[in-house]
């Protein structure tokens, strides 16, 4: 019964958190651009209209699982993820994960997008997906690269024990190992489809998203999993960056000012391109890991 | 309400067709009326941008219009999207492709006809090319009217679709469900042996939401 009680209630929060983050996102880049900008509750509306519009187009049953897996793969995530440190609740099952498997579970909503958006046979869809996943080749190696400084620092793939090493803001291994989350920070946001490193998705301009074939209640299952595993991957860097979280206001302030951070640098840097992408993933942040990997591992002082 | 003082004009006439559109929808349940009014506050735009109102779109989402404050937002696809807004002219060619976009807009969805060409031909009234009344083709939710309507204009025409949406009125898709077999007449009588497929209509035949 608890355990029932305390997923819903994470996949509840993520979703909850998702939105108003965006909402949140939405506000604040309509105030840089001088605007008033929609409600904070905007993409509850988008999401919620979604979902209540009818679904006409079909083409096959792999275009309506492609969501399906994806979704599956968002909740998952969700519940691997430990929100809290030192409590019952909110750890989902994270009890019986590391973060190698999280590692493994952020890699299949990209699967998912690839086999939904390959059975509907559109040429804009196929060329979105062509560029996530060509994006995802530039990012997967840094991302991991910074998550396996932070596991070769504690010496430990269990988010519990890494979070329970940082008890002080001084042992926040944004301060102890700084390198890692430089080397995360960028890839982090490209994970999360924002500028500058949006040219996948380009929400309105551009045709060729991998979601051009979707309207509709499937999109508003993409809409719905993206929102949550936004707040999954900000929770999973809380963690391992800022010493977790001992009660939910704690956890919320710090994945704010995580989310903010990551929202100053996608409205000061206009949109790359893909093979730009990958060729500043390739070069800026994984020299930066090679380079902590070498002071981790062979210095005295590093670790 | 011409000797009231606090109107003048068009303006008057502006208030009596508005008159309507602010009383409650007392013929909706809460749920209904929940889903109706986050719809309305979530329109996605497809802009048919066929002839000069294509220009007075675009200001929209800038920053000086902002209509995304009213939650209107420009949708990449048919799919996505949930208002149609032809913006002048269209031509027997262009109505072909009209068609094909509206049929594949997901329901609930709304179209609104920008400028005095869509609505009853303007000034191309004797062209031999141009359709005139764009309501005999696909149903239209909002006019509005002007020769081009400002960008202000077209976000009262979007205001007073919310509001239409918020009521709960049936729209102009049901309206096309119901009668597709006059539509797809009028269609066929100006476009002849080059309509549309099959295809992207043949589920309203099936009954029902397919």
């Amino acid at each position: 019964m608890h355990v029932i009680l305390d997923a819903l209630a994470m996949i509840g929060l993520s979703y909850v958190m998702g939105f108003l983050f965006y909402g949140f996102y939405r506000q604040f880049s309509a105030r840089v651009q001088r605007r008033w900008g929609p409600s904070i509750w905007q993409n509850f509306f988008d999401n919620m209209k979604f979902l209540l519009k009818s679904e006409t187009l079909s083409h096959g049953p792999m275009f309506f699982f492609g969501p399906m897996i994806i979704a599956a793969g968002a909740i998952t995530t969700v519940l691997f993820v430990p929100f809290l440190k030192d409590s019952d609740w909110l750890q989902g099952f994270s009890h019986s994960g590391n973060l190698i498997l999280i590692v493994y579970l952020l890699v299949v909503g990209p699967l998912g997008n690839a086999l939904a958006v390959g059975s509907s046979g559109n040429p804009f869809g196929v060329m979105g997906v062509t560029r996530g996943l060509t994006r995802l080749m530039g990012l997967e190696v840094p991302f991991f690269l910074g998550l396996a400084l932070v596991m070769l620092q504690h010496e430990t793939t269990s988010v519990h024990a890494i979070m329970a090493a940082q008890d002080g803001i001084a042992q926040w291994n944004l301060f102890t190992n700084p390198i890692a989350f430089m080397v995360i920070l960028l890839p982090f946001i490209a994970s999360q489809n924002a500028s500058p490193f949006d040219v996948v998705g380009a929400p309105v301009e551009v045709y060729a998203g991998p979601r051009v074939e979707f309207g509709g209640r499937l999109l508003g299952v993409l809409m719905t999993q993206n929102m949550m595993m936004t707040i999954a991957k900000l929770v999973l860097v809380v963690d391992l960056f800022m010493g977790g979280a001992t009660n939910i206001f704690i956890l919320i302030a710090k994945a704010f000012s995580l989310f903010l951070l990551t929202a100053a640098i996608s409205l000061a840097f206009p949109r790359l391109k893909t093979e730009q992408t990958v060729d500043f993933f390739w070069k800026v942040p994984l020299g930066l890991g090679v380079l902590g990997v070498v002071a981790t591992v062979w210095f005295p002082w590093g670790a | 309400m011409y000797h009231n003082n606090h109107c003048e004009g068009f303006q008057c006439e502006q208030r009596m067709l508005e008159a309507s559109l602010g009383e409650e929808g007392g013929e909706l349940g809460v749920l209904d009326r929940l889903v109706a009014w986050m719809r309305q506050r979530s329109l996605f735009v497809l802009a048919y941008g066929t002839g000069c109102g294509a220009i007075e779109m675009r200001p929209l989402m800038t920053s000086r219009f902002d209509a995304e404050r009213f939650g209107i937002i420009g949708a990449a696809t048919p799919r996505q999207a949930d208002v149609l807004v032809i913006s002048g002219y269209l031509a027997v060619k262009t109505l072909k492709r009209v068609i094909r976009s509206y049929e594949q807009m997901q329901e609930p969805k709304y179209v609104i006809a920008l400028g005095s060409c869509a609505i009853n031909g303007g000034m191309y009234w004797d062209s031999y090319n141009t359709i005139k009344q764009v309501d005999h083709y696909i149903p239209v939710d909002m006019y509005v009217t002007g020769c081009m309507p400002r960008p202000e204009a077209l976000i009262e025409g979007f205001a007073a679709l919310q509001e239409k949406i918020k009521r709960g009125e049936p729209g102009g898709f049901q309206r096309y469900r119901e009668n597709i077999d006059w539509y797809k007449g009028n269609q066929r009588r100006v476009l002849g042996d080059n309509m549309p497929p099959d295809y992207t209509y043949d589920w309203y035949h099936a009954g029902g939401t397919a």
